[in-house]
């Protein structure tokens, strides 16, 4: 269970899954190191959302191996539940509960899952809250917030679980363009702090500056990883440079 | 005007609406007790039966096969056929405790019989309306999948569908009527009887005015919660 000595934090070996006749994931292998940040780049429809939905075991792998923490994760008996305290996840569409207020949604898992008492998860949620700022909406209910809001106190109630990697899924795609820099501030900070982090992300810039490796996927596969100033500034396969060269289009007609 | 007032003495002639009084209040009082108990039972039991119906897996699929014809069943006998099978059926078995009931127990059960089958789709609909991201989100966070339906489906869920399961009880109310053919003493049977008895017609209007009159809030509660959602909504898409 214990992180023991080198071997990687998040480790893949040959994992392959299928929608029925369709490959999105073919043959991954994917190492990332304790309080290191990945991060996955790529075209819609590559396999980024679908690979870290595979590490909290949301979908299951068809072949190959995945360990976190020294732990085999694809073995069928592993307790998904305690996995997934350890492996925190946050959506590109925020996901907050409707129906509960933003303390109330950042307090449920560790109340019912964490084995928070009330009053422990409270406290430490609104630590959190006050964090980002955000201790003022603790009463309010996520309807009430901004997309950006919504982000952070959905990035807040996977941390109040305390996991030992976060898997962040596109979490800036939803939002309105000026919403963004809010949420990948709190995200930079918590690459700061040394958070074992994994995103799937479109925002060229950041993912240059706060990772530790970029991941280039296409079709599937891991066509090319490195650096992120290898990745963007010197990338060996075509279809990277293609893909880059696109975004960086796109990015200047924005 | 002879028409007219052929009207007045056939239905509302005041005199006989006020003999028929006693006897079809205290008979609308069973109908409401009858109409209380199925209501708590259905929807506690339909509640149940919704969560079986969805439940996930192959080893759930006897469960679920069972939560399916049980609703087909129930749904497509007409309440009457119901009624008369619990409230006759039921006593000819010679079943001791079971068979020895008051006939009102058996007017709730076959109520209770019909209407969980109809709020169980109500309340799967529900279910079925709540995206799949919520529950996702919520198994992310390390809850299991009964915490999970427990804190965030479920919830959502009745909070959707309580316009259309105040619906199914106006239904369930009048349906209480029906009770009358295995001869529990309501207020429609009473008013029948007192209606043959004088040869007019005022007390089966007296029990349409209870039933109405029981109906009516009910309705204008479920306008203001559908109102309350559409205005809430609106607010949301800003």
């Amino acid at each position: 269970m214990s992180t023991n000595g080198n071997a990687p934090f998040v480790h893949m070996r040959g994992v392959s899954k299928w929608f029925g006749q369709l490959c999105v994931l073919d043959k991954i292998d994917l190492d990332v190191a304790e309080h290191n940040v990945v991060c996955l780049i790529g075209a819609s429809g590559s396999g980024k959302s679908t690979l870290l939905r595979c590490l909290n075991r949301l979908e299951r792998v068809e072949e190959g191996e995945i360990a976190v923490d020294g732990q085999l994760i694809t073995d069928e008996r592993v307790d998904v539940n305690a996995l997934r305290r350890k492996v925190g996840i946050v959506f590109q569409a925020y996901n907050l509960f409707p129906h509960m207020t933003v303390l109330q949604n950042v307090t449920l898992a560790p109340r019912k899952a964490g084995g928070f008492s009330r009053a422990g998860a409270e406290k430490h949620a609104r630590a959190l809250l006050r964090r980002i700022g955000l201790e003022s909406k603790a009463d309010e209910f996520p309807d009430r917030l901004s997309g950006g809001q919504q982000q952070r106190v959905a990035i807040v109630r996977a941390l109040a679980m305390g996991p030992k990697v976060l898997l962040l899924d596109e979490i800036t795609s939803a939002l309105d363009p000026q919403l963004v820099s809010e949420v990948l501030n709190l995200v930079r900070e918590l690459a700061d702090s040394g958070m074992t982090m994994i995103l799937a992300t479109h925002e060229m810039g950041f993912a240059r500056e706060v990772a530790d490796k970029v991941c280039f996927l296409d079709a599937g596969r891991i066509l090319e990883e490195g650096r992120p100033a290898q990745i963007f500034t010197e990338p060996r396969e075509p279809r990277t440079r293609e893909f880059l060269s696109r975004v960086l289009e796109a990015e200047r007609l924005a | 005007m002879h028409a007219l007032h052929q009207v007045y003495r056939t239905f509302f002639y005041p005199h006989s609406f006020r003999l028929a009084l006693p006897d079809v209040w205290a008979g609308f009082q069973v109908n409401i007790k009858m109409m209380v108990i199925a209501e708590a039972l259905v929807l506690v039991l339909a509640l149940a039966l919704a969560i079986v119906r969805g439940l996930p897996g192959p080893a759930a699929k006897p469960l679920r096969a069972l939560a399916i014809a049980y609703t087909d069943f129930f749904r497509g006998t007409p309440l009457i056929l119901v009624a008369f099978i619990v409230g006759f059926g039921v006593p000819g078995l010679q079943l001791g405790y079971i068979s020895n009931q008051h006939v009102i127990v058996y007017g709730i059960t076959a109520l209770t019989l019909v209407y969980t089958a109809y709020v169980t789709e109500v309340y799967r609909a529900g279910i079925e309306s709540v995206h799949p991201s919520q529950r996702a989100a919520a198994r992310s966070l390390g809850l299991s999948y009964w915490q999970a339906m427990r804190h965030v489906v479920i919830p959502q869920a009745v909070r959707r569908v309580i316009p259309p399961l105040l619906n199914d009880f106006v239904g369930l109310q009048k349906d209480t009527a029906i009770i009358s053919v295995i001869g529990v003493a309501e207020a429609t049977q009473l008013a029948q009887q007192f209606s043959t008895q004088n040869n007019d017609f005022p007390s089966l209007v007296a029990a349409a005015v209870f039933f109405i009159l029981l109906t009516i809030p009910l309705a204008r509660f479920t306008d203001h919660l559908v109102a309350e959602r559409e205005r809430r909504e609106r607010a949301q898409a800003f």
